[in-house]
């Protein structure tokens, strides 16, 4: 157990400047990921189970709470896409992107993507609690 | 010393981590579609507030495209699933050293991925549809309306 403590220490302490931000990010955000996949495959089953109880988690993911737990959700899904893609990059033409000048511009590239992504779906999740809607929004 | 080298890469056990690695990246590619577009759509185009059982049993499921987007959710299921479930036994190989605590670590995960890949599946396929279409058929019909 301590040597599992002092590793994920380790990697959280490590100063390793942008190649280690965006390594720990990545597995943080791919953790939460799949937690919440594994949430979101449970409530979708319920439709299959009845319409009540599938809204009632409706409700419980419509609640000011759990839209904190959504941004976190929007921005992991978002950088952990457009960093994959740096890795990619880097993993199958290293000649060209392995270079730490390349890798420093992507990792600032990535951070304005996922912020591109993530600022109108940070809106467009605190919306509805301020009653406010999308002009596209039909509901 | 050339000669073991080059036999061991054939047939060796890393075999199996090589495809894992290689099936990381093109399931990551899939997803960076699959995923982004699913939570851009739900979360910005349509809004959440949007999503309601009628809508997802009468209209994503069962309107003009609606094999169309169970196709679609059964490739972001089995995709996320096996990508996320891959990368958890990564990150249990990285802390958890002990052999036993290890595999059972690792079992729990396989469980848990078979359970969930069974409950996403059978919603796919078990909510009723109303109409006789395939996935091609749903596109088709929608592109000419």
């Amino acid at each position: 157990m301590a040597s599992i403590v002092a590793s994920i220490w380790e990697g959280i302490t490590y100063r390793g400047r942008e190649g280690h931000w965006a390594w720990l990010l990545h597995r943080v955000s791919g953790l939460g990921i799949l937690l919440f996949l594994a949430l979101h495959i449970v409530d979708i089953y319920l439709i299959g189970v009845g319409k009540e109880i599938f809204e009632a988690f409706l409700f419980f993911y419509h609640s000011a709470p759990f839209k904190v737990l959504v941004m976190g959700l929007l921005f992991g899904v978002y950088y952990h896409a457009f960093n994959g893609v740096r890795i990619i990059l880097v993993d199958f033409w290293p000649e060209r992107f392995s270079n730490w000048k390349t890798q420093r511009l992507m990792f600032r590239v990535v951070i304005v993507l996922t912020l591109l992504a993530f600022i109108p779906s940070a809106i467009a999740t605190v919306a509805p609690l301020f009653n406010l809607h999308m002009p596209w929004w039909n509901h | 010393m050339a000669l073991k080298t080059r036999t061991r890469s054939y047939g060796s056990p890393n075999r199996f981590e090589v495809a894992s690695w290689y099936f990381m990246r093109v399931s990551g590619a899939a997803l960076l579609v699959l995923a982004v577009f699913h939570l851009f759509y739900m979360h910005v185009i349509a809004g959440v507030d949007a999503i309601t059982f009628e809508w997802i049993v009468n209209e994503r499921w069962n309107g003009p495209l609606g094999m169309f987007w169970r196709t679609y959710d059964l490739a972001l299921l089995l995709f996320a699933l096996l990508h996320g479930a891959n990368g958890a036994r990564w990150v249990i190989d990285d802390y958890i050293h002990g052999r036993g605590a290890n595999l059972a670590v690792k079992s729990a995960l396989y469980v848990l991925t078979a359970i969930l890949i069974l409950m996403g599946m059978q919603v796919i396929f078990t909510v009723p549809l109303h109409s006789q279409q395939t996935a091609l058929s749903a596109l088709v019909t929608a592109l000419g309306r």
